[in-house]
């Protein structure tokens, strides 16, 4: 199970990444992307935009399915990226690195309901049974 | 109905549920333990533990175009009926004519028609002799045929006998090295192969080789024993054929413009509307279940291809908005061959090809372009952009 120890998760299977300067980079997780397979279409929030926590942002196409991106806290979008855009399958190739957004928190604080890693596996495993 | 729009939350709760262990009421094809064996990504397909793929669906997808796929199709059902009036039988049963049947081991598709008109299944017929014809059907639909089968047989009081026959596998073997693999795999199959032309079968004992498929390559549909059929796959992959999961195979049959069961037509769509027509069979004086309803109703729907302009992925059931009315996408996926979103969709008449047309997506309305499919056979794209 690949799931990076220094980065925080959502339920709903996005990965953040808390940068020095407070704000977050946000991703889809490897095992999210295992799950939809090949990835076709990403479409991502325009930077400016303002996010309420658990909004739909973002979509992930893969050839198989669509699926919803949720903003992990309440923040403003302040870039996408668009080089996961033109390329889509790099999230299939590392999923940790082929991010999609990045966040300004609205609550720093926020951050901290975020699960860490152990609870991320914790959760992949209870929904294999 | 299928969801189409998950959230991730949705689509690993659903995939992963049985990821870990075959839940007891899913039912296994033969080659289940193969499948697994090869760390196929398994899923619950209208009951079946089945493949959906085998690691990439776009390799897999490209595989079959350039090479030579192998798909467990077991899981559709091979039904013998056998008697002395199987032809009158299926005259009356389906819209098309088994009266084009000839020859031994000739195939013909037909829709089998409700009273209504709507489409029950879509099947194929081989015609093996007057006493014996052996009829193909969708895994989901395979029961309420059988019952609707027996009931006709029953109420037309044909005294025929209907076996289904789960004690046969499937293997469909798909590609332009798909000769090559076969004869490889079973030494003395080539004179059978050399002399098998398209939509024809020929029976080897209880083995059985149609030269049919789902992917608009050339290739062939093999039956064999139940308890044969690992060692069977294992000698085609060997020969050089390549898994497949259903993924793939929804992906090629869409780009060779080839109807699902389900999604493109259903028991309350007109073959008439859902580009069958091809195969309802009205000129011959024949009382066909479904034909009075036809004859009376009127068309006002086509279906057509599309392919997206702008950026997106086009799926069943969003909207398609046109000059002459609204209309619906039966069955949209990305097309690994063309690299274009492409679709099936259910249209008003009068809206032709190279038009365009507005399909919602989300929140917005993207361009698309009317196409007359299929998109691709025999490993070339047809249409242009």
């Amino acid at each position: 199970m690949n799931i990076p120890a220094d980065l925080k998760y959502t339920p709903s299977h996005e990965w953040v990444r808390v940068e020095a300067d407070g704000t977050l980079t946000v991703g889809i997780t490897h095992h999210a992307q295992d799950l939809l397979g090949d990835m076709v279409f990403i479409e991502n929030p325009a930077a400016g935009r303002a996010l309420k926590k658990g909004e739909e942002c973002a979509v992930v196409e893969s050839v198989k399915a669509a699926s919803d991106v949720y903003a992990p806290v309440a923040g403003e979008v302040i870039a996408a990226n668009g080089d996961v855009e033109s390329s889509p399958e790099a999230i299939n190739k590392d999923a940790y690195s082929a991010w999609m957004f990045k966040l300004k928190p609205a609550n720093a604080a926020d951050v901290a309901e975020l699960m860490d890693a152990a609870a991320y596996q914790k959760l992949v495993e209870s929904e294999a049974h | 109905m299928e969801r189409i729009r998950a959230s991730l939350l949705f689509l690993v709760t659903v995939m992963s549920n049985h990821a870990a262990s075959t839940p007891a009421a899913l039912k296994l094809t033969p080659l289940n333990a193969t499948h697994r064996g090869l760390a196929a990504k398994m899923v619950d397909f209208g009951g079946w533990d089945m493949p959906v793929n085998y690691g990439s669906q776009i390799e897999e997808h490209h595989a079959v175009r350039r090479g030579c796929g192998l798909f467990d199709v077991s899981h559709m059902l091979p039904l013998d009926i056998k008697g002395s009036n199987v032809r009158a039988f299926l005259k009356r049963l389906v819209a098309n004519n088994v009266d084009k049947l000839q020859v031994s081991g000739k195939a013909l598709y037909s829709c089998m028609l409700n009273e209504a008109g709507g489409v029950i299944d879509d099947l194929i017929i081989y015609f093996m002799d007057e006493s014996w014809f052996r009829l193909v059907v969708n895994a989901g639909s395979a029961e309420k045929d059988l019952a609707w089968m027996e009931k006709m047989n029953a109420d037309w009081g044909m005294g025929l006998t209907l076996t289904p026959r789960r004690d046969l596998a499937m293997i469909a073997i798909q590609g332009p090295n798909a000769t090559q693999a076969l004869n490889q795999a079973l030494p003395g199959v080539d004179s059978i192969t050399a002399n098998l032309k398209p939509f024809n079968a020929a029976a080897m004992g209880e083995m059985f080789i149609a030269r049919t498929g789902y992917t608009g390559e050339d290739g062939f549909e093999v039956m064999v024993l139940a308890k044969s059929a690992p060692f069977f796959w294992q000698a085609l992959m060997e020969a050089g054929g390549q898994p497949i999961g259903l993924g793939a195979r929804d992906t090629l049959r869409l780009e060779a413009g080839m109807n699902l069961y389900g999604q493109d037509m259903d028991e309350t769509t007109s073959p008439l509307e859902s580009g069958l027509a091809w195969t309802v069979d009205m000129k011959a004086e024949r009382d066909f279940v479904g034909r009075a309803a036809l004859e009376k109703s009127e068309i006002t729907k086509q279906l057509v291809g599309l392919v997206l302009l702008d950026k997106g992925v086009l799926r069943g059931h969003q909207k398609v908005l046109t000059k002459n009315g609204d209309g619906e996408i039966t069955s949209g996926s990305f097309s690994p061959t063309m690299e274009k979103s492409i679709a099936l969709a259910r249209i008003p008449l009068g809206i032709a090809p190279g038009q365009e047309v507005e399909v919602e997506i989300r929140d917005k309305k993207l361009r698309a372009k009317v196409v007359k499919y299929p998109f691709v056979r025999s490993g070339k794209v047809l249409i242009e952009i």
